[in-house]
């Protein structure tokens, strides 16, 4: 499409008179694929110098380091041993209930201000919830630990007293730490963290479902309910999941506010009252003390977070695409 | 548009007129210092010294400074309180004009072998401090406690405790025990004495980092851990005494090497000092010392500095600055909880001043 015009032609659409034409199509060209290289160029990089630094460790440790539950740098025999799974766990459990509460209050609130929320209501409403999105995580995690994490531990005494003798469920709902601080309250405050984003994303998608839609499915004699999972929602599906992604990259890589709230000690447990560890915030506590195979083990703590963030953010491509195929399929 | 625009100006405005309400109830104060101690040499010292390492000293290290300012006023002296294994590491790579640690240098701790001199600076007691309400006074031998913080016990109501606290009536309640997230000196110093003092009661080995059992909690720095301890009913970590006596912590007694229960104070860990012996480098372990008075869990500190540095002018500040923390600053030590150096080591300390090469 090289629409080649010199100054001196008709007076064109003012897009094209100034444009300076081929020369600076190709720079804009030249720009985009360098740009675009240059965003891969980091993340081969990233994902080459980590694994470098980590190798000694990995290549020590193999696939235990993933499978291996004792994370022990000084041990009073014997080798250091440094087994990842304590806090591949911790991350997953803090960031599962972050997405377990988070979403579908994100997916309420964007379903709430697209269909159901008066004209006059939906500025104030995005701007207040952009302004959650604004809050340093540090400040959440200072309230998670002074205020949140204090005033739970009844809240979970109360759940466990109530459902902790139920065989099977019971063993989720165990005897709580005395601090509060907890998978449970990481969770909670991973949600409030992560509900903004998911939100203003899922927001723009379900207002692009076009009207025409909504307006077949009302004609057809659907409730609202029944307009939004048949209309909005298989329109709509792909972008919330990609939302929803987003949401678990965030929660997943939180640092500061899990580091200071999920209670710092290493173990594995259905109990989600109890304390653990995440990956972020391991690496954040210990890595000013550590040397050597320990910095090393720290650095592999990283790789496995990317690679796991990958390997997540793959898998709902999957799911997108078979999902699509279902939703679209049936609407046609 | 425009009621669009206005009505997000409006919730900005209301969140930042919360803001600076709730900003305005609390005013800051600041207090300096003013010492009359005064080197005749130290006036005429300018420059700037860099340092960082343990967060244990960090309280003593930070009024010897705001001390030094008012004898040297052209001298600019920092210290951060990063960790000890964190300091070495500046150390090592020069970032550093001195760094303090709680822990001996190890071969890749950074600071190459030969390099560098020990220079004691004080001591002060890691206390044990816990957080059940009804009991104000508990006393712990060392198996007892290496079983507490292993979590082989359980409850406050075990045998172990009741026998260690004739008298004394114990609920039942879960222990809590917090320990450092953060690699740390005091883990270092602490679980050194258990393995010292408890040896078969104690299996986790010792070291900035221990692998601590899944049912422990986890705070960031003495003060994360005194939080800890001061939130949760039936809560026992280990802090040391400045952190502990700032957030008023309640401290159990420790059974000392000759069978004394001793309470973590200054004169404990003075007795401890004299208690230990000093190898040719300076350095000393107080843990687990012999002598009646001795509180067990004393810690020592010490300031790495260089035996040759570059620039004789860094070197005459270093000297100037570390004389003057051996001798006027030892007397501020017990203001913030730290016990200063009985003379003998004072002596032997300001002798490694002079071993620096210029």
């Amino acid at each position: 499409m090289k629409t080649e015009t010199s100054q001196t032609q008709t007076p064109g659409s003012a897009l094209t008179r100034r444009s300076g034409g081929a020369r600076i199509e190709r720079l804009f060209r030249l720009w985009t694929l360098a740009t675009g290289l240059l965003v891969l160029a980091i993340l081969a990089l990233i994902l080459f110098s980590t694994t470098r630094e980590a190798w000694p460790v990995l290549r020590d440790m193999g696939f235990r380091f993933v499978t291996d539950a004792t994370w022990d740098p000084n041990p009073s025999s014997g080798g250091a041993v440094f087994g990842a799974l304590s806090f591949i766990y911790g991350t997953a459990v803090s960031s599962a209930i972050a997405l377990l509460i988070g979403v579908p209050i994100a997916i309420g609130i964007g379903l709430f201000l697209t269909e159901l929320a008066p004209r006059w209501l939906r500025g104030p409403a995005v701007t207040t919830v952009d302004l959650l999105a604004s809050v340093p995580s540090v400040v959440f995690g200072l309230w998670g630990v002074l205020v949140v994490a204090p005033a739970l531990v009844p809240v979970y005494r109360w759940f466990n007293h109530v459902f902790g003798g139920i065989p099977g469920l019971g063993s989720l709902f165990g005897s709580p730490v005395g601090t509060g601080r907890n998978f449970m309250t990481a969770g909670i405050i991973l949600a409030i963290m992560v509900t903004p984003i998911i939100t203003s994303i899922s927001r723009e998608v379900l207002s692009t479902v076009p009207q025409a839609n909504r307006d077949a499915a009302f004609a057809l004699g659907a409730t609202r309910w029944e307009m939004i999972r048949g209309a909005v929602f298989p329109h709509s599906f792909a972008g919330l999941v990609g939302a929803t992604m987003l949401g678990l990259g965030r929660a997943m890589g939180e640092t500061i506010a899990v580091a200071l709230v999920i209670g710092g000690a290493t173990s594995i447990t259905p109990n989600i009252f109890a304390g653990g560890n995440s990956m972020a915030a391991i690496i954040v506590q210990q890595f000013g003390e550590s040397t050597g195979t320990f910095t090393a083990a720290l650095i592999g703590l990283g790789v496995v977070l990317f690679a796991m963030t990958v390997v997540v953010n793959l898998a709902a491509r999957v799911v997108v695409r078979r999902a699509e195929a279902r939703m679209q399929g049936a609407a046609t | 548009m425009n009621r669009n625009l206005l009505s997000r100006l409006v919730i900005v405005g209301a969140a930042l007129a919360g803001l600076v309400l709730a900003g305005c109830g609390g005013n800051n104060g600041g207090s300096s210092s003013s010492a009359t101690s005064g080197g005749s040499g130290l006036a005429s010292l300018s420059g700037d010294l860099k340092a960082s390492g343990a967060s244990f000293p960090d309280a003593y290290y930070q009024e010897v400074i705001s001390q030094f300012k008012s004898t040297a006023p052209n001298v600019t002296v920092t210290y951060n309180s990063v960790g000890s294994g964190t300091g070495k590491k500046e150390f090592g790579q020069g970032l550093d004009d001195f760094a303090g640690s709680d822990s001996l240098v190890k071969p890749d701790d950074g600071p190459a072998p030969g390099s560098f001199l020990y220079v004691p600076t004080v001591a002060a007691p890691i206390t044990v401090s816990y957080n059940l309400s009804g009991v104000d006074k508990l006393q712990l031998s060392p198996d007892t406690l290496a079983k507490i913080f292993s979590t082989s016990i359980k409850k406050w109501n075990d045998q172990a405790i009741a026998a260690d606290n004739p008298g004394v009536s114990l609920p039942d309640k879960n222990i809590t025990v917090a320990h450092r997230s953060d690699g740390s000196g005091t883990t270092n110093n602490f679980t050194k004495y258990l393995v010292a003092a408890a040896p078969t009661a104690w299996k986790l080995g010792s070291g900035d980092t221990v692998a601590w059992p899944a049912s422990t909690q986890g705070g960031d720095k003495n003060t994360g851990v005194a939080q800890i301890v001061e939130q949760a009913d039936g809560a026992i970590g280990y802090v040391d005494l400045s952190d502990a006596s700032e957030l008023k912590l309640t401290f159990a007694s420790i059974k000392n090497k000759d069978g004394q229960f001793v309470a973590p104070t200054l004169e404990g860990a003075a007795a401890a000092i004299e208690g230990a012996e000093v190898k040719d480098d300076l350095t000393y372990n107080p843990l687990n010392a012999a002598g009646a008075a001795v509180y067990p869990i004393t810690s020592p500190t010490y300031i790495l500095i260089k035996n040759k540095y570059d620039d004789p002018k860094k070197a005459e500040l270093v000297k100037g600055f570390v004389r003057y923390l051996l001798t006027d600053g030892q007397a501020v030590a017990k203001d913030v909880n730290f016990a200063a150096l009985p003379s003998s080591l004072q002596q032997k300390a300001l002798a490694q001043l002079d071993k620096i090469a210029t």
